[in-house]
C-alpha cells in the first residue's frame, strides 16, 4: 500500500511527464490550472491518465474545485 | 412535434408529450463504457409521478420553488418534470458553485425544497451558509451510499407519494424558473422566466434546428444552463427525442458516445469545440502526404458543394473518415454559452459538420440569434430568430452600438431586484450591454462589450463585483476588480481577462511580497475566476457619498493609462 507521501510524488511525476515539464519542478501546493496553464479539459485528460496508473475510478464530483497536486493525490489515496 | 400555442405551461405541454410518445426511449444514461439506465417516456413518467406525489404530501403547491443541484443525469429530468407537475418553480443551480455560493443562492431563491447527490450534499450539509437558508426544508440526496450519514437529508429513492398526484396548472405568465445569471458575490441576478417564455423558445429553436423521435441529443453542458435546459430537455421531449446523458465527462467516454449511441445534436462551449478541432487537426497532420493531398481535395470538394447550404448526405459519403468515429448521424453541434472564432467554425463546417452559433443570454431566454446556416457564415452570429426583434442602439458611424432585444422570450425581471430590473429592460427591451452590428443580409456581428464582465471559453460570465471579497483586507489602500476590455474597449470578443486595480498607502511599493500575496488569494478562486494582472493607480479612488466606488467614473480613469504598460501580468 502506497502512502501518502508516495502517491503525491506519482502525481506529480505523471503530470511532469504528460505536459512536458522537467521532473522535480512541479511541488505538492502548486496550483496545476496555473502552473501547468492547463484549462479544464486538459485536466480531465490528466485525471484519466492517473486513473490508468493507479487503477481506480475517480468520479467528477471527486475532482470538483481541486486545483493543487497535493489534494488530488489525497482523492485518489482514498481510492486506493 | 407538439403544437405549443395549445398550452399554458411547461408542465402541461410536457404531460402530453408523455402520453403521446410513451413507447418512444426519452433517456439514456451512461457511466464511462456502462449504460446504467434508458427509460421510455412511459417509465419517465412512471418515475416522476410518486415523486410530484411525494412533494404534494410536504404541502408543495403552486408557486413554491424547489432547486436542483445535480450534474446531468436522468434523475435531473425526472425531478424537473415533478416540481413542474406540482406546479412549482424549478430553481436549477450550478452544482460547480462553492457550496457558500450554493447556499447564498438557495437562501435568496426562496427554495423550500432542494434536491441534489450525496457527493454535493457531503460538502453542502457542512459549509456555512446552511443555517441562513433556513427556507430550506426538505432535502432530497440521490444515490446515497447505504450507511452514509444523510445530516438530514431524505433518499430521493425512497420519496415517494402513494397514488396519483393532481396535477396542478399554471398561466403562461406564471413564474416556471428562476435562473441565476450572476451575482453570486455581489447582487444575485436570478431572472424570473415565465412558461410563456420557454415555450415561445422552444417553437423557435426547433423551426431551425427540428427533433423527432428517433433524434437524440448528447447532453454535456450543464442541465441548469439555459441552452441545455431547452435542448437537452424541453424541446427534445415535445418532440419525443431522446436525450444521453454521461456521468463522466472525459474527453475519451464523450468520443466514444457519438458512435455507440448515433448522436444527432450536441451542444458545446467553444473550449471544448476548440478542443476538438485540435484533436481532429491532429489525426489530419498524421496522415501521409499521398493521403493528404486526396484528403484536402475532398475536403475542397465539399467546401465547394456544399457553399449555399449544408449537404449532409454528401459530406457523410465524400468525407466518411471524419463523420464515421461521429456515429454517422451527427447533424449539428451546437455551439453556445461564449463566442466562437470563425475559423474554429470554417474548419467544421469545410469538413460537412455544420456548427449552429448563436448569440443568446439568459435573460432573453436562451438564443437571440442563430446562424440558420442558409447560407453558412462563419463571420456572424446569424439571424434573430422568429419572434425575435433586434435592434442597434445609440450606433456609431460604424453602425456599431448596443445590442437590444424585444420578445416573449424576455424575462419578466430579476428576482427582488426592481431597480436592476428597470436598468436591464427598458420600454419593453432587453439592453444586452453587448456591442453590435446587423449587416445589410440581417445578420448579427458581436464588437464587444459595453458592459463591465467577461465570458471565458467555457461559457462561464465572470462579474468584478462577485470576486472582490476574495480580496478583502489585502494590504493597500484601495482596490477594485475591472474586466480589461470594459476600461480599455476593444472590438473583440475573446481573450478577454479581468485585473485588479490598486491603490497604493502613501510610500508603499508594488513588491513581489504583496504579488506573491494577491496570487495566493487568487488560487482560491476557481480557476476561470481568476484575474489576470494589476494596474497600479496613484490617486483616491471617486467614491459616492456612501463610500461605495463609483466604477464608471474609476474606470474613465483607469483608460487614460496606456493599457500595454500599466497592465502587469500575475
Amino acid at each position: 500500500m502506497r502512502t501518502l507521501e508516495q502517491t503525491t510524488q506519482e502525481v506529480l511525476d505523471l503530470a511532469s511527464k504528460h505536459f512536458n515539464v522537467p521532473p522535480g519542478s512541479l511541488a505538492p501546493e502548486d496550483d496545476f490550472f496555473k502552473k501547468l496553464g492547463i484549462d479544464s479539459l486538459q485536466t480531465l485528460e490528466m485525471l484519466s491518465r492517473l486513473e490508468n496508473h493507479f487503477g481506480i475510478e475517480l468520479p467528477d464530483y471527486e475532482v470538483q474545485g481541486v486545483s493543487d497536486f497535493r489534494t488530488l493525490a489525497s482523492r485518489i489515496q482514498s481510492r486506493l | 412535434m407538439l403544437d405549443l400555442s395549445k398550452y399554458q405551461s411547461i408542465g402541461a405541454a410536457l404531460k402530453d408529450a408523455l402520453d403521446q410518445f410513451s413507447k418512444e426511449v426519452c433517456l439514456m444514461e451512461a457511466d464511462r463504457e456502462r449504460e446504467k439506465e434508458r427509460l421510455t417516456y412511459h417509465d419517465f413518467k412512471e418515475r416522476a409521478h410518486p415523486l410530484a406525489k411525494a412533494l404534494q404530501e410536504k404541502a408543495f403547491s403552486a408557486g413554491d420553488r424547489a432547486s436542483i443541484i445535480m450534474t446531468n443525469q436522468s434523475k435531473w429530468l425526472i425531478t424537473a418534470y415533478a416540481i413542474f407537475y406540482a406546479g412549482g418553480v424549478l430553481v436549477p443551480l450550478d452544482y460547480k458553485l462553492t457550496p457558500e455560493e450554493q447556499w447564498q443562492l438557495l437562501k435568496h431563491s426562496g427554495a423550500k425544497v432542494l434536491i441534489t447527490e450525496y457527493p454535493i450534499w457531503r460538502q453542502l450539509s457542512t459549509a456555512a451558509g446552511r443555517d441562513m437558508a433556513t427556507n430550506v426544508s426538505t432535502v432530497l440526496v440521490t444515490e446515497a451510499p447505504q450507511k452514509a450519514d444523510l445530516a438530514g437529508a431524505q433518499r430521493w429513492e425512497e420519496f415517494h407519494g402513494s397514488g396519483e398526484p393532481a396535477f396542478i396548472p399554471r398561466t403562461r405568465n406564471d413564474v416556471a424558473c428562476i435562473v441565476y445569471s450572476s451575482g453570486t458575490g455581489g447582487r444575485p441576478k436570478g431572472c424570473l422566466m415565465t412558461h410563456e417564455n420557454y415555450l415561445e423558445q422552444c417553437v423557435a429553436l426547433t423551426s431551425t434546428y427540428p427533433f423527432a423521435p428517433g433524434v437524440r441529443y448528447l447532453s454535456i453542458l450543464p442541465t441548469n444552463h439555459a441552452i441545455d435546459f431547452m435542448v437537452g430537455f424541453f424541446g427534445p421531449f415535445i418532440c419525443g427525442a431522446a436525450v444521453v446523458h454521461l456521468r463522466t465527462l472525459r474527453p475519451e467516454y464523450v468520443r466514444e458516445a457519438f458512435a455507440k449511441y448515433k448522436i444527432t445534436y450536441v451542444s458545446v462551449v467553444p473550449l471544448v469545440l476548440k478542443n476538438l478541432q485540435k484533436g481532429l487537426q491532429a489525426r489530419f497532420d498524421e496522415l501521409s502526404s499521398g493521403k493528404r493531398k486526396v484528403f484536402n481535395a475532398l475536403v475542397g470538394l465539399n467546401r465547394a458543394l456544399t457553399k449555399s447550404r449544408p449537404r449532409i448526405g454528401l459530406s457523410r459519403r465524400l468525407l466518411r473518415q471524419v463523420h464515421d468515429p461521429f456515429g454517422g448521424q451527427l447533424r449539428t453541434i451546437i455551439v453556445g454559452g461564449a463566442f466562437t472564432e470563425p475559423q474554429t467554425l470554417q474548419f467544421f463546417y469545410d469538413l460537412g459538420i455544420p456548427v449552429a452559433n448563436g448569440y443568446g443570454l439568459t435573460e432573453a431566454g436562451t438564443a437571440i440569434t442563430v446562424n440558420d446556416l442558409k447560407p453558412f457564415r462563419a463571420d456572424t452570429v446569424g439571424k434573430p430568430l422568429p419572434g425575435m426583434e433586434v435592434r442597434i442602439v445609440n450606433a456609431g458611424s460604424d453602425g456599431i452600438g448596443e445590442v437590444s432585444v424585444r420578445s416573449k422570450t424576455v424575462m419578466s425581471g430579476y428576482l427582488n431586484e426592481p431597480e436592476l430590473t428597470a436598468e436591464a429592460i427598458v420600454g419593453g427591451w432587453l439592453q444586452t450591454g453587448d456591442l453590435g452590428r446587423l449587416d445589410p443580409a440581417g445578420h448579427l456581428q458581436l464588437f464587444g462589450r459595453k458592459k463591465n464582465m467577461i465570458v471565458t471559453e467555457e461559457g462561464k460570465n465572470i462579474y468584478p463585483e462577485d470576486i472582490e471579497s476574495v480580496f478583502e483586507s489585502l494590504p493597500v489602500k484601495e482596490f477594485c476588480i475591472f474586466a480589461a476590455n470594459y476600461i480599455w474597449p476593444q472590438r473583440s470578443m475573446i481573450g478577454e481577462q479581468l485585473l485588479l486595480a490598486l491603490h497604493l498607502e502613501p510610500g508603499q511599493t508594488y513588491t513581489d511580497d504583496l504579488r506573491r500575496e494577491i496570487s495566493a488569494r487568487n488560487s482560491k478562486l476557481l480557476n476561470y475566476k481568476r484575474i489576470h494582472g494589476v494596474v497600479l493607480f496613484d490617486q483616491d479612488f471617486p467614491r459616492t457619498a456612501s463610500m461605495k466606488i463609483k466604477r464608471n467614473a474609476l474606470a474613465e480613469q483607469l483608460a487614460k493609462l496606456d493599457r500595454a504598460a500599466a497592465f502587469l501580468p500575475l
